[in-house]
């Protein structure tokens, strides 16, 4: 199993409120699997990313990923894991705008210690397989929105990490430059069978590319589709707006 | 991450904010400046005192004499055999003396009362011997008139200023200014000095010598004569300090080559007749060293032999003492304005953190660990440290520098000798850029911790 979350919560305290952005998620994800987490804004999409990436830590549950339990790693086990397991592609893109493109692609690899000169030829190597190896030296903000999310995928791939984890990639680009960027991930996950767990709120977009479709609402899990329309899992009941206490 | 790959951040961090991050360099380079300033002049005048000291010969001279003149005191605490067991100071002692370890040379102490003549006049005064080493260690030479001895041996005498101008029938009247030395110098350098002397000479020798009013010793001991002798003698310098200072009281006014004093055998009050031999033997030698941390050594090994020595270190020991404790001082007043930068690095490095917030957070997520995001920003400390420290060790380089020319023209202007009062060693350099970074790092430590503790989640958010 690649991915595996077990009565996942995550909660904060916002003022007096008590905000119930992940409420008890249970889901396994496949190796190799292109999944979809769909939803309203504030249903707890991105926040559930956050979760497997390690980004942040769970209230309660665990998440387990290609048998490591998040929850039981240090803060720099939990930097390894996300360099070298764990690859991030964002809706703002996030790239570094003091640094051209290669050095941008390169900066994973300089936490993890790849030599100079062969994390070079790598990062170039990755940048033309997104269709940026004539634009290395630009920096993001010479850039259009889609070549930035290009540039940004190649960055997540750097490490040939197991698991790709997407939110809102296409969110800033116009719906042209959508399909490219969907049909490079797509292109990922088949030739290098690498799981997606992407972030998204549109539906059309998460059926024509995704093999499995999680609907979140209110911190809770509420649908799991695959693509054929089969049901994986249960469906919780689904409440109104945003659950505060 | 690699050393490499984190300074390389760390400059392109610091490059992306210039402006911000040269001001704060600047505060750092002149709180170093400061401090470099303060020390290199403690420094500069601790040398100066040192070597002024050294060259007058005091600290690095061991006094040595025969105890055995010193039977009418107690010394029961002293090492070595009772006084009247206590070994001759003669040749042979002077040469084991002259082979211990460290000890440059071993000279007697020649000085006698004498008669010199010029233009038919006669003045009785001290006369010293010199050492010819005494050209470059002896600093009562600096301001010579004239020139130093030619050679060893040769028959030339400096003056002391005073008997310069009692030679010249000048006397200086309190209140006024008294005459310089070139003007002194003019009308001696050149001139010839007869020098009359009493030789003592072996008996046999003497009795060779029809012309000479020989004296025989009236005991078996006495084996020598006294002779009357005369030598002229050319005055070839004038100087207006005392070679010889350390002897106070005995202070001479005319100097000679030692070798010359010695090949002449006077007979000096202090000499000790009571060797059978007609080979002298002295009340005293002065011994010098290579260096004044050896004198302690150099006294006790000397004591052993049974002879009676005196030095002067402890003197040197309380300068160093006072001069340690003015380079404190001076070097805590210099790290006040470093103190001040360091709040400048602090503040430098939280701005960082706040309009870098977003960047951090992208790093995290991208697999940087807490200690490569602290890393970094230690490094930009660190290297703000460095440029400062290396800008301020040439700022106060410079500062140094200033001072010291400008004290140059006041003491020129009083007409003093020109001095060296300020010193950058390079430990001074080294040290000053090395404290640089680590006050830099220590401000650092604040912001890099704040950094590393970022949340990522929350960073990311941040616009």
């Amino acid at each position: 199993m690649a991915v595996r979350t077990a009565n996942v919560s995550r909660h904060y305290r916002m003022g007096d409120a008590l905000v119930r952005a992940v409420d008890g998620i249970s889901v396994d994800i496949r190796a190799g699997e292109f999944v979809a987490l769909l939803g309203a804004s504030g249903s707890g999409k991105s926040s559930l990313l956050n979760l497997v990436a390690g980004l942040d830590s769970p209230t309660s549950g665990a998440v387990t990923v290609h048998g490591n339990d998040l929850a039981a790693l240090s803060r720099e086990q939990l930097a390894k894991y996300r360099l070298h397991t764990v690859g991030m592609v964002f809706q703002s893109f996030n790239l570094i705008a003091s640094m051209s493109l290669l050095e941008n692609v390169e900066l994973p690899m300089r936490f993890a210690e790849v030599d100079r000169l062969e994390r070079a030829a790598l990062a170039r190597e990755s940048l033309e397989r997104v269709g940026l190896g004539g634009r290395i030296s630009h920096r993001p903000m010479e850039l259009s929105g889609g070549e930035q999310q290009r540039a940004s995928l190649a960055r997540a791939l750097i490490n040939q990490p197991k698991l790709l984890l997407a939110d809102e990639p296409t969110g800033n680009l116009d719906s042209r430059t959508g399909t490219e960027i969907m049909e490079l991930i797509r292109s990922f996950n088949q030739s290098l069978g690498m799981t997606v767990l992407m972030v998204t709120h549109e539906q059309a977009l998460a059926e024509k590319y995704a093999g499995r479709m999680l609907h979140l609402a209110d911190g809770k899990l509420v649908d799991d589709l695959s693509n054929s329309g089969a049901r994986e899992i249960p469906v919780q009941p689904a409440a109104q707006g945003r659950k505060t206490e | 991450m690699k050393f490499y790959d984190v300074a390389d951040l760390a400059v392109r961090n610091l490059r992306e904010s210039i402006f911000r991050n040269s001001l704060t360099t600047i505060g750092i380079s002149v709180g170093v400046a400061s401090l470099v300033a303060m020390l290199s002049l403690g420094i500069g005048l601790q040398q100066l005192a040192s070597r002024r000291l050294q060259e007058s010969g005091l600290f690095d001279t061991v006094v040595v004499t025969s105890r055995r003149d010193l039977h009418n005191f107690r010394e029961q605490r002293e090492v070595g055999p009772p006084p009247a067991e206590s070994p001759v100071l003669d040749e042979g002692a002077r040469s084991k003396i002259a082979q211990i370890p460290g000890v440059v040379e071993a000279y007697p102490d020649i000085r006698f009362i004498t008669d010199l003549r010029m233009d038919g006049k006669t003045h009785l005064t001290m006369v010293a011997a010199v050492p010819f080493s005494a050209k470059n260690n002896n600093d009562a030479f600096d301001s010579l008139q004239g020139s130093f001895f030619s050679s060893a041996e040769a028959a030339e005498a400096i003056l002391q200023k005073s008997f310069a101008e009692e030679l010249l029938g000048i006397t200086p009247k309190p209140g006024t200014d008294s005459t310089s030395l070139a003007e002194l110098a003019r009308p001696l350098l050149g001139k010839e000095l007869t020098m009359r002397y009493a030789e003592r000479a072996s008996s046999s020798s003497s009795s060779s010598s029809s012309s000479s009013s020989s004296a025989e010793g009236q005991s078996d001991r006495a084996a020598y004569s006294v002779i009357s002798r005369e030598r002229v003698l050319k005055i070839i310098g004038l100087t207006d300090l005392d070679p010889d200072s350390l002897r106070g009281g005995a202070r001479a006014r005319v100097f000679l080559p030692l070798k010359l004093a010695e090949s002449l055998h006077i007979m000096q009050p202090n000499l000790r007749d009571t060797s059978a031999s007609d080979a002298p033997s002295y009340t005293s030698l002065s011994v010098r060293v290579e260096n004044p941390n050896q004198v302690p050594a150099i006294e006790g090994a000397i004591k052993k032999m049974g002879f009676g020595a005196f030095s002067l270190v402890d003197a040197s020991r309380s300068m160093r003492q006072f001069f340690s404790v003015l380079d404190a001082f001076l070097a805590i007043f210099g790290s006040l304005a470093l103190a001040v930068a360091s709040i400048g690095i602090v503040n430098t490095l939280v701005m960082a953190i706040l309009e870098r917030r977003r960047e951090i957070g992208i790093m995290k997520a991208l697999g940087a660990s807490d200690a490569d995001v602290r890393g970094l920003f230690f490094a930009e400390a660190g290297a703000m440290g460095l440029v400062g420290g290396a800008a301020g060790v040439t700022l106060g380089w410079l500062i140094g520098r200033a001072i010291n020319f400008g004290t140059n023209i006041y003491l020129k202007r009083q007409n003093f000798p020109m001095a060296q009062i300020w010193s950058v060693p390079l430990w001074l350099v080294l040290g000053a850029i090395g404290f640089s970074i680590v006050v830099s790092l220590v401000s650092g430590l604040y912001p890099a911790s704040r950094a590393a503790r970022l949340d990522p989640v929350q960073a990311l958010r941040y616009e």
